[in-house]
This record gives structure tokens, sequence and C-alpha cells, in this order.
């Protein structure tokens, strides 16, 4: 271990910090692979964090230690210290072009992406160049109170406000990989919409992010306080390249009375990682909360996006889809936990399965005694589209009252050869049309996504179907 | 040159049970004909072998566009070739929705030697052209909007069908009782489009049961389909008595082919729906 100093941040990174964005200029850290108390207070160190957020991170790391891994979900590979738990953004920058691996350049280039973005997404650079949009965008965020930053920064300028929720939404010991984060997390976003404020367009993690934010760990923790909304956009449908194996992110949203919070997630990971995220999220009164989550590539995601009906009128909507291909297991699904009466839940599942690719939907729906009157609807579709590949269903329910309403229904179907020979027959190829009925299959999802999103979405799923991606 | 379309000594098997057993037809493009016969004859299946369909098994004989032969190839370039099934059933496509299948579907057809991935039509064409042939067809343009066949009522589906033969304009189209399940003021139209999209542009080949779409699209060619062969064909005077007498007469002249006919139906009753 050693910590280099001699080595300058680039100039651009001073220029954009007046956009709140961190800066770097404490140089390169050189991290340790693996994990210890030891690496994990010093991450805390490094950035120069406050004493109450140590403790919390060494305390999350004995719980890692302490906690077994998950049974459930696919085939876990890890070992846990092979990994880097911390790259400073310098790290990243350090990384050139020519690191990236050819075939991960030539989707950029399939995909359209610009040159400048290409090198972002491939973690070569720091910062993609948006600085203007967001700069304005900020300054009318900023009117209006809310904040947008990365966690980080937060940590530092809104103590109070984060120490409230961080880590109560998903507490260290709710799972490993929760805990694992809460030890070495970096990066993510805080944003706070106050009481009444509805903000009309979507707030994007791409126009404000840092090499911290790609980062493996990232945290992020949303506020919507009471008849607030916001709908916060995260990731990008180019394939996220990490020189790491591991993602594990967690996500903390709090919706209070009569709020609405949408959270859409559209990743697309590089065959080698496993992607093992932890979202959850409690509405109050009369609130609303929706995920759309789009995973697409990894070797193993687990993800199953969830809501807490905390007070009556409360609602939750979790809207997701996998895409499995060749050597991938999407272990995907979502939880609705009812704790009070009147409350609605619904969940859509869609999982496309090609190439010997698996997916699983899991999924929990559970009424806690006391909350009567609620209605809960669940449907998960599988698309199958060759032998080889595969999927399974495995949901769980638990009532603990009479006066409820659960709907279940899943269904698997392949491509069907008449859905085929009917659109095969008006002049489309074989290909044209399994991708057609592809895009179909998850048009009720592409349609909620913000247009930029479905649109890329629809090309990689092209993409995905000529097997030229991952 | 007028095109053509040759079929001779065709033979076509499901699951290895022999449907169709012989059948010749000769068609050329700008000529209409009927193709009547009871239920289970095998009209359908000669349908769906001219189109290519992967369970209709072609086990001897040729289909021909020209000279070349369809057999060979797939039900995308059969239809690039210029031949087109208006299907007795037509098939949902959920979350596909019908002017973007459509507008796929006529680009590939209009050029036939296009590459995957390559340009569309222009959109702003496309919508025109759709939308002067929904209004031809009296569809709401809205329509195109929604997801093929999907949740479409039985007449709607037919008109949507005769809309895609609209904007395909093939060389010949084989259409399979398009005039079922449309009320009576909706047969009519769909009898008078008929006429106007394709009577002597295409050659058609008319699947029907009943005299509405003929009276406006009145067959140079009648054939009888009876146990996987066409026992008899003659002019529209032979649509004319079918209709008002019934297949008796047929069944008496050509008793091998009835009881082929009965033994396929009561095999097919016998066994569980699959
Ligand atoms: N996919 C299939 N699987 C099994 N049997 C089939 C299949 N397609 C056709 N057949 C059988 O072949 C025979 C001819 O059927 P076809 O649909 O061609 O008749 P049709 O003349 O079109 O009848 P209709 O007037 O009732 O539409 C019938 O006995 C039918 O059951
Ligand atoms: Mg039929």
């Amino acid at each position: 271990m050693a910590t280099d100093i001699t080595q300058a941040a680039p100039s651009h990174i001073g220029e954009i910090n007046k956009y709140d964005f961190r800066t770097v200029t404490e140089g390169v850290f050189k991290a340790e692979k693996g994990i210890s108390a030891k690496i994990v207070a010093q991450i805390s160190e490094m950035k120069g964090e406050p004493g109450w957020m140590r403790d919390f991170r060494l305390k999350s790391f004995e719980i890692f230690e302490s906690k077994p891994m998950p049974k459930w979900g696919g085939a876990l590979d890890l070992n846990f210290q092979d990994i880097y738990y911390y790259l400073k953004p310098a790290d990243h920058q350090g990384k050139t072009w020519d690191d990236v691996p050819a075939e991960i350049k030539e989707t950029f280039e399939k995909l359209g992406i610009p040159e400048a973005e290409r090198k972002f997404l491939a973690g070569v650079k720091a910062q993609f160049e948006s600085e203007v949009v967001y700069g304005s965008l900020q300054e009318d965020l900023g009117k209006q109170g809310v904040l947008f930053t990365d966690t980080d920064t937060a940590v530092k300028e809104h103590p109070d406000l984060l120490r409230e929720y961080f880590g109560k939404i998903i507490p260290p010991h709710d799972n490993k990989f929760a805990a694992l984060n809460s030890a070495v997390w970096s990066g993510g976003s805080f944003i706070y919409v106050p009481k009444g404020v509805k903000i009309e367009f979507p707030l994007q993690a791409y126009f404000r992010i840092n090499a911290e934010n790609m980062g493996q760990f990232e945290r992020t923790l949303i506020i919507v306080d009471e008849g607030a909304s916001v709908h916060y956009v995260e990731g990008c449908t180019a394939p996220m390249y990490t020189t790491e194996s591991l993602h594990s992110a967690v996500v903390e949203v709090v919706c209070k009375k009569g709020s609405r919070c949408r959270y859409t997630t559209i990743q697309n990971w590089a065959n080698n990682i496993y992607n093992l995220v932890t979202k959850r999220a409690m509405a109050y009164q009369d609130a609303t909360m929706e995920w759309v989550d789009g995973n697409l590539g990894s070797r193993l995601t687990m993800k199953y996006p969830s809501v807490y009906m905390m007070e009556p009128g409360a609602r939750g909507e979790i809207l997701s889809i996998a895409f499995s291909g060749a050597g991938q297991h999407q272990d995907a699904g979502a939880k609705l936990v009812h704790c009070a009466p009147n409350t609605t839940g619904q969940i859509i599942s869609k999982s496309i399965s090609k190439n010997g690719g698996r997916s699983s939907y899991r999924g929990l729906v559970r009424v806690e005694k006391g909350a009567t009157n609620t209605k809960c609807n669940v449907v998960c579709d599988a698309l199958i589209l060759d032998p080889q590949s595969r999927s399974d269903t495995y949901p769980y329910i638990e009532v603990a009252e009479q006066d409820v309403s659960i709907g279940h229904e899943a269904s698997v179907s392949r491509i069907g050869e008449e859905q085929m020979f009917y659109l095969t027959s008006r002049g489309l190829t074989e290909a044209e049309a399994s991708t057609m009925i592809v895009n179909g299959f998850i048009e009720p999802l592409v349609k909620e996504l913000p247009m930029e999103y479905a649109v890329e979405m629809n090309r990689l799923i092209q993409l995905q179907m000529e097997g030229s991606v991952g | 040159m007028i095109d053509t379309l040759t079929i001779r000594e065709l033979h076509v098997s499901v699951e290895d049970k022999p449907i169709l057993r012989g059948v010749n037809l000769d068609m050329k493009r700008g000529e209409t004909h009927a193709l009547m016969g009871p239920n289970g004859s095998g009209k359908s299946t000669l349908g769906l072998a001219i189109m290519g369909h992967p369970n209709y098994e072609v086990t001897s004989g040729t289909i021909e566009l020209n000279g070349e032969d369809l057999v060979e190839m797939s039900p995308d370039e059969r239809a690039r070739a210029g031949v087109f099934l208006a299907f007795q059933r037509p098939i949902a496509i959920p979350g596909v929705k019908l002017a973007d299948f459509l507008r796929h579907a006529t680009t590939n057809v209009r050029r036939p030697d296009r590459k995957e991935g390559e340009e569309l039509i222009p959109m702003r064409e496309f919508r025109k052209e759709l939308k002067g042939k929904m209004q031809q067809l009296q569809m709401d343009v809205e329509f195109a909007r929604r997801y093929v066949n999907d949740g479409f009522s039985g007449g709607e589906m037919k008109r949507a069908e005769i809309l895609q033969l609209a904007m395909l304009q093939p060389k010949f189209a084989i259409l399979d009782e398009t005039d079922s399940g449309l009320d009576a003021d909706a047969v009519r139209l769909a009898s008078e489009s008929i006429a106007e999209i394709g009577r002597e542009k295409m050659g058609l080949l008319i699947i029907t049961h009943h005299d509405k779409l003929l009276v406006h699209n009145p067959p140079e060619f009648t054939h009888v389909m009876l146990g996987g062969r066409l026992v008899e064909t003659g002019g529209i005077e032979l649509a004319n008595e079918l209709h008002s007498e019934g297949y008796e007469r047929i069944r008496k002249a050509y008793p091998d082919a009835d009881a082929e006919n009965q033994a396929m139906l009561g095999k097919i009753e016998a066994q569980p729906v699959g």
C-alpha cells in the first residue's frame, strides 16, 4: 500500500468544481487488493470522512464478515480478497482507451455513442462533457431547494439530513452484500426533493456522474418529501465496463406522505460482472413508489427492488425486465411488503433467455397483520428463444390477513412458430421477425422509459438478438 | 411477360399425414380463381404450402413462380418474390404495432435485396401511403398503432389483412376466407376493396364458402377441392352451382376423393386437441 501524491489531477476536473462535482486533489490512491478492517478504515480516511461514517463502515465490515453467502440465486464464484474495493478516480483515468476490449469498443460504435461519451462509459475518462447542461439544471433545481449531489459530498455538506435515513432503509445486516456496500461504498447519488416540489423532467445520473459514480459500490439515497415528486434515471444502455468483477450497489428511497418517486435503471453489464444490488423504498401515506428496472448482460445479476408500503394508501409498482444471453444468469425479481391497510401493489416482470442464458423471477409479496383491504397483482412472463435457454419462476406469497386480493399470473412462452411464420410470410427475415417479437414482448416496459432510453433499449435488444453484445 | 404461378402434382403432408394428394394449378397474374370445397378438404393447406409454412411438408411435386422453384425458398423470400397469403386465422403479435410491422414488411418486399439493418422507407412517405390506403378501407388511422391482431375483432383482423395486401402489392395473393367473420356491410366493403386493390393487377386465389366476395370479383376459374385434390375446374357457373346446390353432386362424382376427405376429417376428430 502506498499513497502517491506526485501525480496531479487532470486540469479539466478543477473546472467542473463550480458545479459541485467531487474534485480530485489528493492524487492517486493505490488501494491494496482484498478487504480488511484496515482497508475499510483507510477508505474512510482517504475520503476525509467524519467519525460516524468511519464507524458505520467498520461496523458494517464486521457484519459482512459474520454473514453467510446468500443461499438462493445463482452460483457465486467470488473471491473477496481478489478485488480492489476502492479506486480513486485518478486510477480510472490512468486506464487508457487501448485497455478497453475490442468487443466493447465495437458495441459503442454500433450503438452510435459519441467518442467522448465512449471513453467515459468505458471508464477511461472520468467526466462526461455535459457540464453546461448540468450547470443550468443544477441552478434551476437549487432555486427550488432540491439537493442533487454525489453521496460523498452529501456526507460532508448535508450530514444531518443524510444521517436520518442513510442505512435506515437498508441496514447493513440486511444481507451480506448490503453489508459489503456499507463498508466500502463510494459515489452514488444523493437527492432531496423538498415538500411539494415536483420535478418535471427526469433527473439523470448521466449528467453529473464522475468516476466514483461509476464505481462498483455506489450508494444512493433519495428522499422525497411530502407531496413532492421525482423521476430518477440511472445507468445507460451502453455496456458498462469495469476491470473489476463485482458490482454491488445499495439504493435507498424514502417517499413521504403523498409523494411520488420513479426510479429507472437500465444497465447492460459486461459478461464477467457479478451484479448484486439491493434496492428498497419505503412509501408512506398515499405515496407512490415505482421501480423500473432493466437488466442486460452480466455473468450473474441478483436484484429484487422492493417497496415497503408503510401507511394507508401507499402504492408500490415494480416493472422489471431481464435479458440473459450466453453464459449469463439473471436472477431478478421484486418484493412488495404491505404493512398498512388499503395499500396496492403491482409487479410486472418480463424475462428473455437466449443462447443458453438463464432468467429467474424471484418475487415476494407479503401482507402483514393489520394490512387489510390490500390489493396486489403479479404478472411474470418469460420468453425463451431456444431450447438451450432456461427460465424459472419462484413466486413467494405470505399473507397474514383475510381481506386481501392477490393475483398472480405467470407464463412461459417460446417464440411461437405461428408468429414467426406470420411475420416472415410478410417479408421479414427470421432474425428481423424474432427481434420484432422480442421488442413487442418488452414493449410494456419500454414505453415507460424516457424517449432516448426507449430508443436505445430497442437498439440494444437488436444487438443482443444478433448476438454481438457480450 | 405475364407472371405465372404453376403447381404440379403437389403432395403435402402434415406430421407425416398426407393432406394434399396431387394438386395441379395454373394461374396468371390478372386472373381471379375461386377455390371451393367442403371443410377439411385441404384449401388452407394449399395456401400455407404455397407460402412455405414449416409444418406443411412438400413431399413431392413443384410450386413455381415464373419458372422459379418456390419450395426451396423461405417464407420471407417467397413474400419478396411476390406471393401473399391472407390468413384464415391471423396471428396476434403482442407489443408490435401494425404500422411498424408493415413499414418493415413493405420495405423488404419493395426492396427484395435489402440487407438487414438497412434503412426503411422514409417515415413520412410510408405514413402518407398507409393513411391513404386506410381511408380507402374506411379504417381509422389510429388503428395502425394497435398491436398486430392483438385483441382485434374477427372483422378487424380480416380488414387488417386486406390493408397488408394493399400495401404489399404482391403478384399473387391467396385470400383464405377473407370474407368470414365480416358483417354484411363489411363483406361488401371488403369485396369492393379487393376488387379495387387486386383484380386484374394480381393473380387472386380466393378461398370462400360464400358468394359475396365473388360477386365483386367474378372468377374466371373455379376449382373444387375434395380429399386433397382439385377434382373439378370450371368457370363462374361452377361457383354459382356450388353456392346454390352444395357439394352433393361433386361427392357422388368423386367417391374416392370423398372417402379420403371423410377419412381425413375422421382421423383428425379422433385425435386429442394438440
Ligand atoms: N397443422 C395441422 N395439424 C394437423 N392437421 C392439420 C393441420 N393443418 C391441416 N390439417 C388437416 O388437414 C386437413 C385439411 O385442412 P385444411 O385446413 O387445409 O382444410 P380447409 O379446406 O381449409 O377447411 P375449411 O374449409 O374448414 O377451412 C384437415 O383434416 C385438417 O385437420
Ligand atoms: Mg381453411
